[in-house]
Protein backbone atom coordinates (compact mmCIF):
# COMPACT_ATOMS: atom_id res chain seq x y z
CA UNK A 1 0.00 0.00 0.00
CA UNK A 2 3.04 2.30 0.34
CA UNK A 3 3.67 1.71 -3.15
CA UNK A 4 0.19 3.18 -3.79
CA UNK A 5 0.48 5.95 -1.52
CA UNK A 6 4.33 7.51 -2.29
CA UNK A 7 2.82 7.12 -6.33
CA UNK A 8 -0.15 9.48 -5.31
CA UNK A 9 1.69 11.93 -3.17
CA UNK A 10 4.57 12.28 -5.15
CA UNK A 11 2.89 12.55 -8.36
CA UNK A 12 0.42 15.28 -6.74
CA UNK A 13 3.17 17.36 -5.55
CA UNK A 14 4.96 17.01 -8.89
CA UNK A 15 1.09 17.94 -10.77
CA UNK A 16 0.80 20.93 -8.69
CA UNK A 17 4.06 22.26 -9.26
CA UNK A 18 3.20 22.01 -13.13
CA UNK A 19 0.03 23.34 -13.09
CA UNK A 20 1.77 26.46 -11.21
CA UNK A 21 4.71 26.66 -13.87
CA UNK A 22 2.21 26.53 -16.76
CA UNK A 23 -0.27 28.89 -15.66
CA UNK A 24 1.41 31.67 -13.88
CA UNK A 25 4.87 33.52 -14.67
CA UNK A 26 6.67 31.90 -11.53
CA UNK A 27 10.15 30.01 -12.53
CA UNK A 28 11.25 26.56 -11.13
CA UNK A 29 13.58 28.46 -8.67
CA UNK A 30 10.08 30.25 -7.21
CA UNK A 31 8.22 27.35 -7.44
CA UNK A 32 11.20 25.26 -5.23
CA UNK A 33 11.27 27.55 -2.91
CA UNK A 34 7.21 28.42 -2.38
CA UNK A 35 7.21 24.36 -1.75
CA UNK A 36 10.10 24.25 1.14
CA UNK A 37 8.19 26.54 3.00
CA UNK A 38 5.16 24.47 2.78
CA UNK A 39 7.16 21.37 3.51
CA UNK A 40 7.91 23.35 6.67
CA UNK A 41 5.19 24.73 7.50
CA UNK A 42 3.22 21.36 7.58
CA UNK A 43 5.99 20.08 9.33
CA UNK A 44 5.48 22.49 12.58
CA UNK A 45 3.22 19.95 14.25
CA UNK A 46 4.60 16.76 12.87
CA UNK A 47 1.87 16.59 10.10
CA UNK A 48 4.63 15.82 7.39
CA UNK A 49 6.24 12.95 9.53
CA UNK A 50 2.57 11.55 9.25
CA UNK A 51 2.31 12.09 5.39
CA UNK A 52 6.24 10.48 4.99
CA UNK A 53 4.57 7.58 7.98
CA UNK A 54 2.06 6.71 5.20
CA UNK A 55 4.05 7.76 1.64
CA UNK A 56 7.44 5.97 2.78
CA UNK A 57 10.03 6.89 0.00
CA UNK A 58 7.36 9.41 -2.05
CA UNK A 59 7.22 11.91 0.26
CA UNK A 60 11.10 12.07 1.26
CA UNK A 61 11.78 12.63 -2.56
CA UNK A 62 9.87 15.63 -3.28
CA UNK A 63 11.62 18.83 -2.31
CA UNK A 64 8.66 19.31 0.57
CA UNK A 65 10.82 16.99 2.65
CA UNK A 66 13.80 19.11 2.31
CA UNK A 67 11.95 21.61 4.32
CA UNK A 68 10.51 19.27 6.65
CA UNK A 69 14.36 17.64 7.25
CA UNK A 70 15.24 20.99 8.32
CA UNK A 71 12.77 21.77 10.64
CA UNK A 72 12.46 18.15 12.50
CA UNK A 73 16.46 18.56 13.06
CA UNK A 74 16.07 21.63 14.71
CA UNK A 75 12.83 20.87 16.63
CA UNK A 76 14.85 17.85 17.67
CA UNK A 77 18.06 19.43 18.70
CA UNK A 78 15.94 22.48 20.20
CA UNK A 79 14.18 20.26 22.48
CA UNK A 80 17.10 19.03 24.42
CA UNK A 81 19.32 22.66 24.30
CA UNK A 82 16.12 25.30 24.16
CA UNK A 83 16.25 27.94 21.51
CA UNK A 84 19.98 27.49 21.06
CA UNK A 85 19.18 23.99 19.35
CA UNK A 86 17.30 25.43 16.40
CA UNK A 87 20.95 26.80 15.09
CA UNK A 88 22.46 23.67 16.11
CA UNK A 89 20.50 21.34 14.31
CA UNK A 90 18.70 22.74 11.80
CA UNK A 91 21.02 20.91 8.71
CA UNK A 92 21.42 18.00 10.96
CA UNK A 93 19.34 15.62 8.74
CA UNK A 94 19.97 17.59 5.06
CA UNK A 95 23.93 17.66 5.05
CA UNK A 96 24.18 14.39 3.92
CA UNK A 97 22.39 15.46 0.94
CA UNK A 98 23.43 18.74 0.93
CA UNK A 99 26.90 18.05 1.18
CA UNK A 100 27.05 14.86 -1.23
CA UNK A 101 25.36 17.61 -3.97
CA UNK A 102 27.96 20.02 -3.33
CA UNK A 103 30.65 17.59 -3.99
CA UNK A 104 29.42 15.89 -6.71
CA UNK A 105 29.20 19.28 -8.58
CA UNK A 106 31.90 20.16 -7.92
CA UNK A 107 34.11 17.09 -9.28
CA UNK A 108 32.11 16.59 -12.19
CA UNK A 109 32.29 20.18 -13.03
CA UNK A 110 36.27 19.76 -12.74
CA UNK A 111 36.54 16.64 -15.15
CA UNK A 112 33.57 16.78 -17.45
CA UNK A 113 33.11 20.02 -20.23
CA UNK A 114 29.62 21.70 -20.28
CA UNK A 115 27.47 20.41 -22.91
CA UNK A 116 24.83 23.24 -24.89
CA UNK B 1 -5.10 48.07 -36.69
CA UNK B 2 -6.46 49.05 -33.46
CA UNK B 3 -4.90 47.07 -30.36
CA UNK B 4 -8.03 45.02 -29.73
CA UNK B 5 -7.67 43.02 -32.65
CA UNK B 6 -3.68 43.35 -32.56
CA UNK B 7 -4.61 41.33 -29.46
CA UNK B 8 -6.55 39.15 -31.13
CA UNK B 9 -3.78 38.18 -33.28
CA UNK B 10 -1.35 37.40 -30.57
CA UNK B 11 -3.50 35.63 -29.24
CA UNK B 12 -4.52 32.71 -32.07
CA UNK B 13 -0.74 32.80 -32.72
CA UNK B 14 1.03 31.97 -29.13
CA UNK B 15 1.50 28.28 -28.97
CA UNK B 16 -0.39 27.24 -26.42
CA UNK B 17 0.96 24.74 -23.94
CA UNK B 18 -1.14 21.98 -23.19
CA UNK B 19 -1.33 22.12 -19.82
CA UNK B 20 -3.95 19.07 -18.86
CA UNK B 21 -1.26 17.21 -21.14
CA UNK B 22 1.74 18.54 -18.74
CA UNK B 23 0.34 17.72 -15.73
CA UNK B 24 -0.67 14.55 -16.05
CA UNK B 25 2.77 13.68 -16.82
CA UNK B 26 4.28 15.14 -14.24
CA UNK B 27 1.69 13.23 -12.09
CA UNK B 28 2.51 9.81 -13.69
CA UNK B 29 5.80 10.57 -13.92
CA UNK B 30 6.42 12.00 -10.21
CA UNK B 31 4.76 9.20 -8.96
CA UNK B 32 6.67 6.43 -10.76
CA UNK B 33 9.96 8.38 -9.35
CA UNK B 34 8.43 7.92 -5.71
CA UNK B 35 7.29 4.34 -6.11
CA UNK B 36 10.58 3.59 -7.43
CA UNK B 37 12.52 5.16 -4.31
CA UNK B 38 9.70 3.82 -2.23
CA UNK B 39 11.32 0.04 -3.39
CA UNK B 40 14.70 1.17 -3.63
CA UNK B 41 14.22 2.45 0.21
CA UNK B 42 12.95 -0.95 1.27
CA UNK B 43 16.17 -2.60 -0.71
CA UNK B 44 18.81 -0.97 0.85
CA UNK B 45 16.92 -1.72 4.23
CA UNK B 46 17.14 -5.05 3.22
CA UNK B 47 20.26 -5.34 1.83
CA UNK B 48 22.17 -3.23 4.25
CA UNK B 49 20.12 -4.13 7.25
CA UNK B 50 19.71 -0.27 7.84
CA UNK B 51 16.37 1.50 10.10
CA UNK B 52 13.98 2.97 7.62
CA UNK B 53 15.22 6.71 8.48
CA UNK B 54 19.07 5.42 7.32
CA UNK B 55 17.51 4.00 4.28
CA UNK B 56 15.46 7.00 3.40
CA UNK B 57 18.69 9.10 3.68
CA UNK B 58 20.44 6.76 1.48
CA UNK B 59 17.66 7.12 -1.37
CA UNK B 60 18.14 10.56 -1.27
CA UNK B 61 21.46 10.37 -1.94
CA UNK B 62 21.46 7.99 -4.36
CA UNK B 63 19.08 10.26 -6.19
CA UNK B 64 21.56 13.41 -6.05
CA UNK B 65 24.35 11.07 -7.69
CA UNK B 66 22.28 10.29 -10.57
CA UNK B 67 21.08 13.36 -11.59
CA UNK B 68 24.28 15.26 -11.32
CA UNK B 69 25.63 12.67 -13.60
CA UNK B 70 22.93 12.79 -15.61
CA UNK B 71 23.05 16.89 -15.89
CA UNK B 72 27.25 16.48 -16.27
CA UNK B 73 26.62 14.51 -19.29
CA UNK B 74 23.48 16.55 -21.12
CA UNK B 75 20.84 14.27 -20.55
CA UNK B 76 19.31 15.61 -17.92
CA UNK B 77 17.88 18.71 -19.90
CA UNK B 78 16.58 16.54 -22.75
CA UNK B 79 14.73 14.70 -19.59
CA UNK B 80 13.20 17.71 -18.06
CA UNK B 81 11.93 19.29 -21.35
CA UNK B 82 9.79 15.80 -21.45
CA UNK B 83 8.44 15.36 -18.55
CA UNK B 84 8.78 18.63 -16.61
CA UNK B 85 8.00 19.23 -13.40
CA UNK B 86 8.40 15.50 -12.25
CA UNK B 87 12.34 15.92 -12.29
CA UNK B 88 12.26 19.64 -10.83
CA UNK B 89 10.40 19.29 -7.83
CA UNK B 90 12.53 15.77 -6.33
CA UNK B 91 15.53 16.15 -4.80
CA UNK B 92 17.31 15.88 -8.27
CA UNK B 93 16.05 19.20 -9.13
CA UNK B 94 18.24 20.32 -6.62
CA UNK B 95 21.42 18.23 -7.43
CA UNK B 96 20.92 19.52 -11.60
CA UNK B 97 20.74 23.03 -10.24
CA UNK B 98 23.83 22.84 -8.58
CA UNK B 99 25.72 20.65 -10.95
CA UNK B 100 24.37 22.68 -13.97
CA UNK B 101 25.66 26.18 -12.29
CA UNK B 102 29.00 24.57 -11.79
CA UNK B 103 29.41 23.50 -15.35
CA UNK B 104 28.21 26.87 -16.53
CA UNK B 105 30.18 28.74 -14.81
CA UNK B 106 33.32 26.63 -15.01
CA UNK B 107 35.30 28.45 -17.62
CA UNK B 108 35.43 31.52 -15.25
CA UNK B 109 38.00 29.88 -12.79
CA UNK B 110 37.59 27.67 -9.84
CA UNK B 111 36.77 30.51 -7.16
CA UNK B 112 34.80 33.14 -8.69
CA UNK B 113 33.10 30.65 -11.50
CA UNK B 114 32.35 27.80 -9.74
CA UNK B 115 32.88 28.97 -6.20
CA UNK B 116 30.51 31.88 -6.64
CA UNK B 117 28.24 30.46 -8.80
CA UNK B 118 27.60 27.17 -7.19
CA UNK B 119 24.65 27.96 -5.56
CA UNK B 120 23.14 30.36 -8.19
CA UNK B 121 19.89 28.12 -8.41
CA UNK B 122 20.10 26.11 -4.43
CA UNK B 123 20.71 28.86 -2.48
CA UNK B 124 17.11 29.90 -3.09
CA UNK B 125 15.72 26.31 -1.47
CA UNK B 126 18.21 26.51 1.21
CA UNK B 127 17.76 30.27 2.02
CA UNK B 128 13.86 29.90 2.27
CA UNK B 129 14.15 26.81 4.04
CA UNK B 130 15.65 28.46 6.55
CA UNK B 131 14.33 31.73 6.93
CA UNK B 132 10.93 29.70 7.15
CA UNK B 133 12.21 27.12 9.82
CA UNK B 134 13.72 29.91 12.05
CA UNK B 135 10.29 31.58 11.95
CA UNK B 136 8.59 28.29 12.42
CA UNK B 137 10.69 27.15 14.80
CA UNK B 138 10.23 29.97 17.24
CA UNK B 139 6.71 30.13 16.93
CA UNK B 140 6.44 26.72 17.62
CA UNK B 141 8.38 26.86 20.95
CA UNK B 142 6.55 29.91 21.97
CA UNK B 143 3.62 27.92 21.76
CA UNK B 144 4.38 24.43 22.67
CA UNK B 145 7.01 25.96 25.69
CA UNK B 146 9.69 23.29 23.90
Amino acid sequence: MTYVYAFLFCGLVCMIAQLILDNTKLTPGHVTSIFVVIGAALDIFGLYDKIVLYAGAGALIPITSFGHLLIHGAMDTASTLGPLGLAFGIFELTSAGISLAIFAAFVLALILKPRH
Amino acid sequence: MDKKKYKEIVDRNTPKENYVKNAIIAFLVGGALGSLSELLLRCYSLWFELPRKESGVLVVLTLILISSILTACGVFDTLVTKVKAALIIPITGFAHSMTSAALEYKNEGLVLGIGSNIFKLAGTVILYGVVSVYIFGILRLIVTGG
